[in-house]
């Protein structure tokens, strides 16, 4: 008989959906943050001077370096909740774990997909803050058997409160 | 190697439905891999290891679905110009990156309509293998501005 129940979804987990999480706040962007991600996404090819070159940047529409649109201010360590909420493992529950609920305990977590809308660009000096809601979580069968599917929209806001983007993000666990 | 920048940008006024933009590619590995997890502290077992990629049911180690999100938007900025805005752009994906995978994005327009001075063009991208397996399909709305710059 086999020990998996019956469904990977708990009630618990079902009283999640909607609730706000992952409140975080970045600290002030840094262009060199945005040189290293640019140099990153471009690689083997160098990046626009667009995005790390103040004088051409300045004379562009866009008047300074702005960051590409799929940056992370949020990588390695943001300002709020800070240094107490970096994981030294990866945990495929962590969205569960932020709430303090149990849950599946799948060992795999995958990116199933992505889905933006932007809105200004990011800056340095901006200080973005994010929200996220669970929207979903659903059952399906795949090529590795029953897979979790967890939708959740987080919205990035700047300083001035500007919408950054909205995202809604799949990942599929099993 | 090499390095060049991407800047070409496509005049608007000559954007038509069907117009196919000449593919983007990537190769993949460690080489790029490490570059995207030291930006986005994605260091995780099936990032950089064979077994745990074999773990998840996968060949070996793959890539980031996250670093063939940033090429979609390298591409699309590369076709549309810097100054073009990107609007909203889905994906889903369908294969993993494998090490060793060619990965080429192919784009086209699927509609341009006019919002003010600039063109709303709708773009279906395709992230593939080198054998054109199918990697993840995407689809981009880009707002693109009466004459596109060159930086």
């Amino acid at each position: 008989m086999s020990d998996e129940p019956a469904s990977w979804i708990t009630d618990e987990m079902r009283g999640l959906v909607g609730r706000p999480f992952n409140q975080a706040r970045s600290y002030p962007v840094a262009a060199s943050d945005i040189r290293k991600w640019a140099i990153a996404v471009y690689f083997p090819e160098s990046p626009p001077p667009l995005y790390w070159d103040e004088d051409t940047a300045t004379a562009s529409g866009e008047r300074g370096v702005v960051a590409p649109e799929d940056f992370n201010p949020f990588a390695w360590l943001t300002a709020e909740p800070g240094m107490a909420a970096r994981r030294a493992e990866f945990d495929a529950d962590h969205l569960e774990s932020q709430f303090g609920v149990l849950g599946p305990g799948l060992r795999t977590n995958l990116n199933a997909g992505l889905d933006a809308t932007y809105g200004v660009r990011i800056r340095p000096g901006d200080v973005v803050t994010a929200e996220s809601r669970i929207v979903s979580y659903e059952e399906k069968a795949g090529r590795m058997g029953r897979m979790l599917l967890t939708v959740v929209r987080t919205v990035w806001t700047n300083q001035r409160g500007e919408t950054v983007k909205t995202t809604e993000q799949t990942s599929i666990r099993y | 190697m090499e390095r060049r920048s991407i800047a070409d940008g496509v005049r608007a006024d000559r954007l038509q439905p069907d117009h196919r933009f000449p593919p983007f590619e990537r190769g993949s590995g460690f080489p790029y891999w490490n570059r995207f997890a030291a930006v986005n502290d994605e260091f995780i077992g099936i990032h950089m290891d064979d077994e745990e990629g074999r773990t998840a049911g996968y060949p070996s180690a793959f890539g980031m679905g996250n670093l063939t999100w940033a090429y979609f938007h390298v591409a699309l900025h590369s076709w549309l110009g810097l100054d073009c805005r990107i609007v909203s752009l889905s994906t889903r994906f369908r294969a993993a990156v494998v090490r060793g995978t060619r990965v080429v994005v192919t784009g086209s327009v699927v509609s341009v309509t006019a919002e003010g001075e600039d063109q709303l063009v709708e773009v279906d991208l395709r992230a593939q293998d080198g054998a054109g397996g199918l990697l993840a399909p995407a689809r981009a709305v880009v707002s693109v501005p009466p004459q596109a710059r060159r930086l």
